[in-house]
């Protein structure tokens, strides 16, 4: 009993200063931007050695998501969902799919999974640059086609002001609730196998109820601003999509190709000799084997792309509102603008939406081991 | 074992925290720190100076401290936590007017310069609009080592022929030849990423509304939703209708590379589009590419300075204003921009040493009427060029004047313009 208090002092010795020191500079720092945030630093004369600042609240938040100025912060929002939606279905798909065909065993694999993992390697300045030439307007990818004696390919790429799926920011409330409401009828629906009685009482009948409501009484909701503002899917970011999952489906590739490794080849000729065909032994036997890797990558490349800052910058520039994105509008707000609180503002807005992503896996993570 | 181990850590640290400090004090006497953003193509233009330092105090050990970027975008972030971390350089770059006052000025960070003004003779060399837009009423806050040109438009005489066209003097004149540019298969204008838009919105708005109502937009006379403010947004979403539609996805290099392999007739840039052509394309000035002020500012020399500071409490302020004197001396100025490929803010410049571009826009600068560029930061402070930057974005979207013009009154009341 001794020895293990001694080791556990020990251990915790061992341990003091970087708690110390993450407390400080990670923790501390991540309070005192929240503390910023809720101030009115900033504008003019907020360089001064001893600048006056006071507390104003949330009013920060408020500008963000209703002030008329702050549009492009709006748009930059939901190009990062954007961006990490699309992103996910890219790279884990992609990636997976190119797993399952090494996974075969074809010749050369050793040599072709160095090669999609290449593009990970490369800095997200170098692959911007390089896919900014390569989507040129005039140039690259849109004249590939004249090489096959076609017609060029006409979509401006980068410079595209079009936009796709528009909703009227008026109705954020709305759109959450459905949104809400969409993701308590999916888990419902997930969950309708297991424990059906569970499944109707406490997820699809409230999601079906919030639906309905909103859909027929919407209107009576108070509406975020006092005008209209559209926003919605810039086809221009598509470009920097593509980028992205070029340079990370190499990367959930090599996830998936260790997991699928790591599956017995007992398991995969029962699966055969019980008349699975291969579709079926990926389908229904190694991916649900892959569900920790896909979770973890998942993870991995949301947090990936609510950090998104150098790619864009390489592939559109700072100020392209078009491809905006949150983390590029937070440098620009602090440290061009001058604007710290408000700097501080969207930063945290940031950490709370991948708090979002990394919470539940956290939770879910401790509670498989507990039950271990 | 252990103990021992921390023992001899700690009072290694000791040891280096004690020294560092000590050594520090010896250098103090005879250092200077430049902050620039200087490097690459520029960097031997700032030697040139660093060098005429050198001849003068060879004791004295210069640290020049560049961060790279175009137009300072990274240096000024590191200037800025550089300065709120009480650690300030001897003296740095930044662009002169509101980018300078607005936020280093306002926030009481620098010295007033007027005493190395009057004792070097400077008020009678740099034109008198300058000086106005480099200072308060409380006292000039920089001094300007370099002028450049914002309202030139860029062209190729050989191609103007051909295509039977002549530079437009005003903008009437240009919608009314650019129908013909476009019939022969040319972008009439060649425009870039959204920097350059700004950067075309100033000529275009100088040209509708004239310098001295140009002026009043930033002395808060003329009030951004007005009338005549709103026909410069109208007029440039006309010209717009003549640029490139990959606009966004270009830099500005490649715009000016339109011009010169003759995909498009006229770019409006600033004039280091000169050193461009001249250095890395190899044309002749005059010959190779042909200038003329953008439409309907002839007369008119919008320009923007780099210039270099002194703020408080700076570490070395003695060598702090020798720098100075250097930058704003003849000398000096002769030695860096010959090399740097813009104009000296003197106007007793020996203009032998200068190209041809050079020498006209000298020429230019000592006779026209001066105002001050708003997307290179002489007109307005950094909060409202960031904003202004999300108006275009928004014009560029949605092309309509009378929003953009509402919205440029909210920024200006946010930033406080005018006031």
């Amino acid at each position: 009993m001794r020895e293990v208090s001694r080791d556990r002092i020990k251990a915790f010795l061992t341990l003091l200063p970087s708690i110390v020191l993450i407390g400080i500079f990670v923790y501390g720092f991540i309070g005192n931007t929240i503390w910023i945030s809720l101030t009115d630093w900033g504008g003019v004369g907020a360089l001064a050695e001893d600048p006056q600042i006071s507390y104003i609240g949330f009013q920060n938040y408020v500008d963000l998501f209703t002030g008329f100025l702050e549009g492009r912060f709006r748009q930059d929002l939901v190009n990062a969902v954007y961006y990490s939606v699309l992103l996910l279905a890219g790279a884990v798909g992609l990636g997976m799919f190119i797993a399952i065909l090494l996974d075969r065993k074809p010749m050369g694999e050793d040599f072709l999974r160095t090669i999609f993992l290449y593009p990970m390697s490369l800095s997200f300045i170098v692959s911007g640059t390089i896919w900014r030439w390569l989507l040129a307007p005039q140039g690259g990818v849109n004249i590939l086609p004249t090489y096959a004696g076609m017609e060029p390919l006409s979509f401006q790429w980068l410079a595209s002001k079009e936009s796709v799926l528009l909703f009227n920011w008026q109705n954020l409330l709305g759109i959450i609730l459905y949104i809400a409401a969409f993701i308590l009828i999916i888990v419902g629906l997930l969950g309708l196998k297991r424990d059906p009685n569970r499944a109707m009482k406490r997820w699809i009948l409230p999601g079906v109820i919030i639906g309905a409501i909103v859909w027929l009484f919407g209107d009576l909701l108070p509406q975020a601003m006092i005008m209209e503002e559209m926003h919605g899917l810039n086809l221009a970011t598509l470009g920097i999509i593509l980028a992205t999952v070029w340079q990370y489906s190499g990367y959930t590739m090599a996830l998936y190709l260790a997991g699928f490794n790591g599956i017995s080849q007992d398991l995969r000729h029962a699966a055969m000799l019980d008349g699975a065909s291969e579709w079926d032994y990926y389908r229904r036997i190694a991916i649900p084997m892959l569900k920790p890797i896909t979770i973890s990558a998942v993870i991995i490349l949301s947090h990936i792309s609510l950090k998104m800052f150098d790619l864009i910058f390489a592939m559109t520039g700072p100020d392209n509102a078009e491809t905006g994105h949150p983390a590029l509008n937070m440098y620009l707000t602090t440290f061009r603008a001058n604007d710290f609180a408000k700097g501080a503002a969207i930063a945290i807005v940031l950490f709370m939406v991948a708090a979002m992503f990394i919470i539940p896996y956290l939770i879910s993570s401790y509670r498989q081991q507990k039950g271990e | 074992m252990l103990k021992k181990l921390g023992i001899a850590v700690c009072a290694s640290a000791m040891l280096t925290a004690g020294a560092i400090p000590a050594q520090a004090a010896d250098k103090v006497a005879d250092e200077l720190e430049i902050f620039s953003w200087w490097a690459g193509d520029e960097g031997p233009a700032l030697e040139a100076l660093i060098d005429i330092h050198g001849k003068k105090f060879p004791k004295v050990d210069v640290v020049n401290a560049t961060v790279t970027g175009g137009s300072g975008v990274n240096a000024k972030a590191v200037l800025k936590t550089r300065m709120l971390g009480g650690n300030p350089p001897d003296s740095f770059q930044v662009h002169a007017g509101q980018e300078l006052i607005g936020t280093w000025v306002k926030a009481d960070r620098m010295e007033d310069l007027t005493p190395l003004f009057e004792q070097e003779g400077w008020m009678d060399v740099f034109p008198e609009g300058l000086v106005k837009l480099i200072g308060t009423d409380d006292g000039i806050w920089s001094v300007p080592v370099n002028i450049h040109r914002s309202n030139v438009m860029w062209y190729v005489p050989d191609n103007l022929n051909k295509w039977g066209v002549r530079p437009p003097q005003n903008w009437e004149e240009f919608i009314e030849i650019a129908p013909k540019l476009k019939a022969q298969g040319v972008v009439p204008l060649a425009l870039a990423q959204n920097w350059t838009a700004n950067h075309l919105w100033e000529s275009v708005a100088l040209a509708s509304l004239g310098a001295e109502k140009w002026d009043k937009l930033w002395t808060g006379e003329l009030p951004f939703n007005s009338p005549e403010a709103v026909a410069a947004w109208d007029l440039f979403g006309k010209v717009l209708d003549y640029t490139n539609t990959d606009a966004s996805s270009l830099s500005w290099q490649q715009a000016t590379d339109m011009v010169v392999d003759g995909r498009a007739a006229f770019n409006v840039m600033g004039d280091w589009a000169a050193g461009y052509m001249s250095t890395t394309k190899k044309l002749k000035p005059g010959t190779g590419f042909g200038w003329v002020a953008s439409p309907g500012t002839n007369g008119q020399f919008m320009f923007l300075a780099d210039s270099f500071g002194l703020p408080k409490k700076s570490p070395n302020r003695d060598q702090a204003i020798e720098w100075l004197k250097i930058l704003g001396s003849k000398d000096g100025s002769d030695a860096f921009n010959p090399l740097k490929g813009s104009i000296s803010a003197r106007t007793d410049s020996d203009l032998s040493k200068y190209n041809d571009y050079a020498k006209s826009a000298s020429k230019d600068f000592s006779h026209d009427r001066i105002v001050g560029s708003l997307a290179h930061g002489v007109t307005a402070n950094e909060g409202f060029m960031n904003d202004f930057a999300t108006v275009m974005e928004m014009y560029l979207k949605t092309r309509n004047s009378d929003a953009a013009g509402k919205a440029m009154v909210s920024i200006a009341m946010k930033n406080k313009i005018g006031q």
